[in-house]
């Protein structure tokens, strides 16, 4: 089975997409997604690390199986990511402090976010190349910070809204997050 | 003295099942919770293999506890448990292909299962082995309980069977969507209204049982 880079990026946004169709990332998913201003950054924010882990996962893999050690992979992978979610908080400090602050606690948080090691895993497990990897990472943080943005945005609206009292806090966001992933569910297929 | 920790142990292990409910309560660990729980059976496996991580890393963190510098605390607990993940991943390997396959990617993502890392942040690295350990058998059950009710919910209106036993018969018409990803959504978002709606309704009877 040999896909195009294409292919993957639009199965990694819209028919797979990675909050909505795989369950992958829920926590800042239903944490971040109150409001549009917080939502966009974290996106962002999470899209590079994936990038960074990806790349950081596919040479390491490499070294793992060239000598044998495939067993250390998960270990090593955890270490990685944890690492590049340092190396983002460094440089975003300096660059950035604005946003660096605005980010606050949900930064460091990035590294338990399950997305991020899913890509990880999941370009080893498909044995993807280069290209495939970094398009399938990109895709996926595009598609997390599109199911996040969404989400936040029906959330400001549904600020405004009467929602009975009984249905308010994480099972109405459940409730929207099943109606925003029966929607995806129109994507199937695209990526061919 | 023996009933008093007794009674004491039994709290701690009540509390992950019921008061703290990781997936009803405290609503941490959504990814597997959603994800693996199509069928019964995959929610209890996912759930014990859940649980099998959590006492182990809970008890090493508790018996580590005193000799962990606290700058690299984070960093030594992630080890600890991604330790414990592998031995179960290749476990499960090697006991069951099948199971191996349905769970997936998710069997090596419960590093990053909120819960276990939380645990021994939270209570591990406070408590002597014992208490850390009977904390962490409460809370696995209590995710474990967790899972199933999704699981048993979803397979038996989105496939019409429970435990792969049929239970209507031919002229079930299954509910595909309950299987599909956004049934996990709504069955979740369901329990959880079902919950506050009974909280609501015990606050209702206690008030007008004092006026």
């Amino acid at each position: 089975m040999h896909e195009t880079a294409f292919q993957i990026f639009v199965n990694a946004l819209l028919a797979n997409n990675f909050v909505l169709a795989m369950f992958l990332g829920l926590c800042p998913f239903l944490g971040v997604s109150g409001k549009l201003d917080t939502a966009f950054p974290m996106g962002v924010a999470t899209t590079f690390v994936m990038l960074v882990a990806s790349l950081c996962a596919y040479g390491l893999n490499l070294l793992l199986s060239a000598f044998g050690l495939e067993y250390l992979r998960l270990i090593s992978y955890i270490v990685i990511i944890a690492s590049s979610v340092q190396l983002v908080e460094m440089v975003m400090k300096k660059y950035s402090p604005a946003l660096f602050r605005a980010l606050g606690i949900y930064l460091p948080l990035i590294t338990t976010n399950c997305a991020v090691l899913g890509v990880a895993l999941f370009q080893t497990a498909r044995e993807y190349d280069f290209i495939q990897s970094m398009t399938f990472s990109f895709g996926g943080g595009a598609g997390f910070t599109l199911a996040l943005v969404l989400m936040a945005s029906v959330r400001e609206r549904l600020q405004l809204s009467d929602v009975p009292s009984l249905a308010q806090g994480t099972a109405l966001s459940l409730m929207l997050a099943g109606i925003l992933s029966l929607s995806f569910m129109g994507f199937a297929g695209l990526g061919g | 003295m023996t009933t008093v920790a007794t009674a004491k142990n039994w709290d701690e292990f009540m509390e992950g099942i019921w008061k703290q409910n990781p997936v009803f309560v405290m609503v941490l660990g959504m990814c597997p919770t959603l994800a693996v729980t199509v069928s019964a059976i995959n929610a209890i496996s996912m759930g014990l293999a859940t649980t099998f991580v959590l006492i182990a890393s809970c008890g090493l963190v508790s018996m580590m506890r005193n000799i962990t510098p606290k700058e690299v605390r984070i960093a030594v607990y992630i080890v600890i448990i991604a330790t414990f993940v592998t031995a179960v991943d290749y476990a499960i390997q090697a006991i069951s292909l099948t199971l191996y396959d349905a769970l997936g990617a998710f069997i090596q993502l419960i590093v990053v299962n909120c819960i276990i890392l939380g645990r021994a942040e939270a209570h591990a690295a406070r408590n002597p082995p014992v208490a850390a350990m009977t904390n962490a058998t409460g809370m696995g059950a209590g995710f474990t309980i967790g899972l199933l009710a999704l699981g048993v919910v979803r397979e038996i209106l989105g496939n019409g069977t429970l435990f792969g036993l049929s239970l209507f018969g031919e002229g079930f018409q299954p509910w595909v969507i309950m299987v599909l990803p956004p049934g996990g959504f709504f069955v979740l978002g369901s329990w959880l209204l079902l919950f506050s709606w009974r909280a609501r309704r015990k606050q209702a009877l206690e008030a007008t049982h004092h006026a």
